[in-house]
């Protein structure tokens, strides 16, 4: 028994790590339409930025994690200039493929400036453990999944309360009309793009303690995000954490339970099943097409 | 300017519509029949994976660009015709009969993994075609009593009715070509089939071609089927070329490999994915070639301009410097992906059509010709 609840914590805490990359996905989905595959590349840059910042400058850990932050914001809002905006509204594959080319780009640009060694960040978690009876949970883990709720509070909250986040929906389901509504969409776009950057730096810097940072880190994680979208349904914020934790919780527990092997596969495995059940995801809207 | 004056439907459907097509197609032919005699043998290999990129960049564009179903999951289709045709050849089965039974069993596999496909649409099939792909690869390196697991499979010398054929041999690259060029006259009499007209008719509008009585979903998994069993074949040459296979060979990298064959061939016609199974394959050797020609090249232009000794010594070795650097290969990959997108949409065969076009009508010539339409984007959710 007690194995099994370290083995749910440890999944969850995984899980919102890939919740978070996923919160990204779903924020540029959500605003543009657009599915962003360099999101973990992003992710990848931000961890770099922060152990720029702190490892090698010597700044103060909370200094240097907004540092990245805000760097990693105005790299989302070029990378959108220059990749996305010439294209935007062109058929999605087009897109995708761009952002492929871009995470591309991003990962041996990275190995070129940062080498290939994993690198790590200390951080006030990264020592020390919370005991409860004897059941063991590291600080690091927790401090994953305290900013992963704090966060998908905060972004459901902007995205459903506030008029910016009004106005990205709005643009997302017809961009015509919101030109004409006087929605100024692609400082809109610009905004969201800043946004997804700044959430896949705070998934990297926290993350920095747990697995490393390396240039192929987002391409990893990145692909184990996508299931987690997915299953959320790739619309939905609380849905993004939701699928996150269950793929984190699920690829743990095959590690746990399951023969070798298993680990990697079952979170696709159960994509798969999911998509055959319900193929707009657990959380996605079913809408019926109008011709 | 040449116009075509169709009288009836023979004329619209046929595969030479004026002479001047088999005079060309007739003179690439017999130059690619000669090249064995003329190319250095480090060539004619490049030429063998052109012909077999080319075989997969077809049957993707029968899929992705033509019937619109976006697939990054077609290493593991390649990856199952290569572990049928190794795994069969230990039980002695000729060439012909694993050829086409791995063909064969990929397609049934593709008709398989076209089932789930048919709900999904959009990112949802990208990303299923590449879970599909994922778990292939782990098969393969956990089934070990069949595929030898992470050690992967030694392939044989292909044997052709008693005859070996070794990879580096003409004839290898004769079957390769001959393949490649039944597959690219297969696939164009199949585009003028019925069934050609639903994959497109689907591709342009799902709803118009159900309620003109399209049965989408057979066509659908059809697509896939045809599309596998394709790449299949080209799977089991791969496997001979290669003569030795391991899972690792079929990552999703390899996939999105076959994705940018026909990404940046031009996704609307079959010279496509050719141009870009050429561009793919030879970028590596001009990559090395630059890498090793061009702190050389640049010094002498240096020099050309009057830069002293010592300044030309410093740019040649920082420039022999900067193109060593590792990784530049991914970087470069990259921006070429990011530029076409960008500037190229109809790829290599697209900027073809434009040179050509821009000469007929010389001095005519709109620049608006081939311009992309700025759509909005509308709620895909909605859709």
């Amino acid at each position: 028994m007690l194995d099994f609840v370290q083995q749910l914590v440890s999944g969850v805490a995984l899980g919102c790590v890939y919740g978070l990359i996923a919160l990204g996905f779903v924020l540029v989905y959500k605003a543009t339409e657009v599915v962003n595959f360099a999101q973990g590349d992003l992710m990848m840059l931000g961890g770099f930025f922060a152990f720029t910042f702190i490892g090698m400058m010597g700044l103060n850990y909370w200094i240097g994690f907004a540092g990245a932050v805000a760097a990693m914001a105005l790299f989302g809002m070029l990378a959108e200039r220059v990749v996305v905006r010439p294209i935007l509204g062109y058929p999605q594959f087009s897109i995708i493929m761009a952002t492929i080319g871009l995470g591309y780009f991003l990962r041996s640009i990275a190995g070129m400036i940062w080498g290939t060694d994993d690198l790590k960040i200390e951080t006030p978690f990264s020592q020390g453990v919370l005991r409860m009876g004897s059941l063991v949970l590291a600080y690091d883990k927790l401090s994953v999944i305290a900013a992963t709720m704090i966060l998908c509070t905060l972004l459901w909250l902007f995205f459903n309360k506030t008029m910016l986040g009004t106005a990205m929906r709005a643009s997302s389901e017809n961009m015509l009309a919101a030109y004409y509504m006087g929605i100024p969409v692609k400082r809109v776009v610009s905004v969201v793009w800043a946004i997804s950057a700044a959430v896949a730096t705070c998934a990297g810097v926290l993350l920095a303690p747990i697995t490393f940072i390396h240039s192929n880190v987002g391409l990893v994680l990145g692909l184990k995000a996508f299931p987690a979208a997915v299953l959320g349904g790739f619309g939905s914020i609380p849905g993004a954490v939701v699928g996150g934790v269950l793929i984190g919780v699920i690829e743990s527990m095959a590690g746990f339970y399951l023969p070798e092997g298993w680990k990697d596969v079952a979170p696709y495995v159960v994509l798969l099943t999911v998509l055959l059940l319900k193929p707009e995801g657990l959380f996605g809207l079913h809408v019926r097409k109008k011709v | 300017m040449r116009f075509l004056f169709k009288t009836d439907y023979e004329d619209d459907i046929k595969l030479f519509p004026h002479s001047g097509y088999v005079v060309t197609y007739g003179v690439l032919l017999a130059l690619l029949l000669i090249a064995p005699h003329v190319l250095s043998s480090y060539l004619m290999s490049q030429l063998v994976f052109v012909c077999i990129y080319a075989i997969v960049g077809v049957a993707l564009l029968i899929l992705t660009g033509f019937t619109g179903q976006a697939s990054l999951g077609h290493a593991a289709f390649l990856a199952i015709g290569a572990y049928t045709a190794a795994y069969l050849q230990k039980y002695n089965v000729p060439f012909p009969v694993y050829f086409l039974a791995a063909g064969l069993l990929t397609g049934i596999i593709g008709a398989m993994v076209g089932f789930p496909a048919l709900r999904l649409t959009g990112i949802y099939l990208v990303i299923a075609t590449i879970s599909f792909a994922l778990i292939v690869e782990e098969i393969l390196a956990r089934w070990e009593s069949v595929t030898n697991g992470n050690e992967g499979m030694r392939v044989k010398t292909l044997s052709l009715l008693g005859v070996a054929v070794p990879r580096d041999s003409p004839t290898f690259y004769y079957l390769c070509l001959a393949v490649l060029v039944l597959t690219i006259v297969g696939t164009l009499n199949l585009l003028r089939s019925p069934t050609g007209r639903a994959f497109v008719a689907i591709r342009d509008s799902e709803t118009a071609a159900r309620s003109m009585g399209v049965n989408v979903a057979l066509y659908k998994v059809k697509s896939f089927a045809i599309s596998a069993a394709i790449t299949g074949l080209a799977g089991v040459l791969f496997a001979h070329k290669l003569s030795f296979i391991s899972p690792e060979m079929f990552t999703l990298q390899l996939s999105i490999e076959f994705i940018i064959v026909i990404l940046i061939g031009g996704t609307f016609s079959l010279h496509g994915a050719v141009l870009g199974a050429i561009f793919i394959v030879m970028i590596d050797p001009f990559l090395t070639y630059l890498k090793d020609d061009m702190p050389g090249i640049i010094a002498g232009i240096a020099a050309a301009f009057g830069a002293s000794s010592a300044t030309v010594g410093n740019i040649q070795s920082n420039v022999a410097a900067f193109a060593s650097l590792n990784g530049l290969k991914g970087a470069i990959y990259g921006i070429i992906i990011v530029l076409f997108v960008l500037f190229e949409p109809l790829g290599l065969y697209g900027r073809w059509l434009k040179i050509k076009l821009f000469f007929q009508l010389f001095p005519l010539y709109k620049r608006a010709t081939f311009k992309r339409q700025k759509i909005y984007v509308k709620s895909e959710r909605n859709r």
